[in-house]
């Protein structure tokens, strides 16, 4: 796995990995009008990181993708997740005090079929994003150390 | 004589869960979903989302998602702790 | 039997082929595919419990008008199940990788000593 794949496969990677990342930002953000949110757009990103890796090998990527970077931000997104249930402590646990409120994510909707508003849903927004963070961070962390962890002891 | 008792248990258990999936309720009618109806029809006013599911997720039942962070946290720092005891090994 | 239960039957189906997979074979692998079978089985169980004849997806933007919704709790509670699922998978993996390493083979009828 060192070396990776063929001239082909590459160059396709070159060309597709750009369009997979813009797609599951857009699969996150917009969680909240259309099918998605932030689990599913985390597994989307962290399937374009995978396709890299394959396609590149272990040392194609090494100063490209650093491992304690993604944990890092990883914790950061569990943490960020953590804090945003303790906003609306006033009245309880996981309330969403931004709804309806007229700040940052707090437009109202209209009622029955329409054609949706980005500016709604309180502290839905952010939540997809803490955890769409954690999500692809962990899985691509979790994929580079499997693969390198693998190799490394295998050739010594 | 092992493999006789394994066989029999498992044709057991497979015929007692087909047996169960076709004597279920008729396929396209659930029958309680007071809470449901309560969640499609409040979405938009309570909430202020589109996207019933999302709201459902992380706002109606949001401990649950804390439970799954917390499942997904634990898994990703026990593989990361088991491949880095290994490398100090050969050290 | 209803014809029309047969969603149901296709996710008993996938339990009993995952629970044969992870009864009679001996590679660590194939008992990992096992138990990703039986989970998928589970998903898909859960999934088709929420359908409501003539529904459409639970979601306002652009949606038709006046029609019935599927319930939106079990796709809810799908999501979590395959996250779990996810993890779960790749503890396993990393514990095959680890015994293989340690014993030289892959074999679940050869691993049985306690070493200290």
């Amino acid at each position: 796995m060192n070396t990776g794949m063929s001239v082909i496969v590459r160059t396709i990677t070159r060309l597709v990995y750009g369009l997979s990342l813009v797609f599951g930002f857009y699969v996150i953000m917009h969680g909240h009008l259309t099918p998605g949110g932030g689990f599913q757009g985390g597994a989307v990103v962290a399937s374009a990181f995978a396709l890299l890796l394959v396609a590149f090998g272990a040392a194609g990527i090494k100063g490209h993708l650093n491992q304690h970077l993604l944990q890092t931000l990883e914790e950061i997104g569990a943490l960020a997740f953590l804090a945003l249930g303790f906003v609306g402590i006033g009245t309880a646990f996981f309330y969403n005090l931004l709804a309806n409120s007229g700040s940052l994510f707090g437009g109202s909707v209209p009622i029955g079929p329409n054609a949706g508003v980005f500016n709604s849903a309180g502290t839905l927004p952010l939540m997809n994003w803490a955890v769409g963070l954690k999500v692809m961070t962990g899985i691509a962390a979790v994929v580079i150390v499997m693969l390198v962890g693998a190799r490394k002891e295998e050739t010594e | 004589m092992r493999k006789a008792v394994i066989l029999v248990a498992f044709l057991f258990v497979g015929a007692f869960l087909l047996l169960a999936a076709t004597s279920m309720r008729p396929f396209g009618e659930p029958s309680f979903a007071d809470m449901d109806d309560y969640f499609i029809a409040n979405t938009q006013v309570e909430v202020a989302a589109n996207n019933a599911v999302t709201a459902v997720v992380f706002d109606y039942r949001g401990f649950d998602t804390l439970g799954e962070a917390t499942v997904l946290f634990a898994a990703v720092v026990g593989v990361l702790a088991l491949f880095r005891k290994l490398r100090e090994d050969e050290v | 039997m209803n014809i029309g239960n047969l969603p149901f039957v296709v996710a008993a189906l996938l339990v009993v082929f995952g629970i044969y997979t992870f009864l009679f074979k001996r590679n660590l692998i194939k008992l990992v595919i096992g138990v990703s079978l039986v989970e998928t089985g589970v998903n898909l169980f859960l999934v088709t419990l929420g359908y409501r004849t003539g529904g459409i997806a639970p979601i306002y933007t652009f949606a038709p008008e006046a029609e019935r919704m599927v319930l939106p709790t079990p796709q809810a509670l799908t999501l979590t199940s395959i996250v779990i699922g996810l993890a779960t998978t790749a503890l396993l993996l990393s514990f095959a990788v680890f015994i293989h390493r340690h014993y030289g083979t892959l074999d679940v009828r050869k691993v049985k000593e306690l070493r200290g």
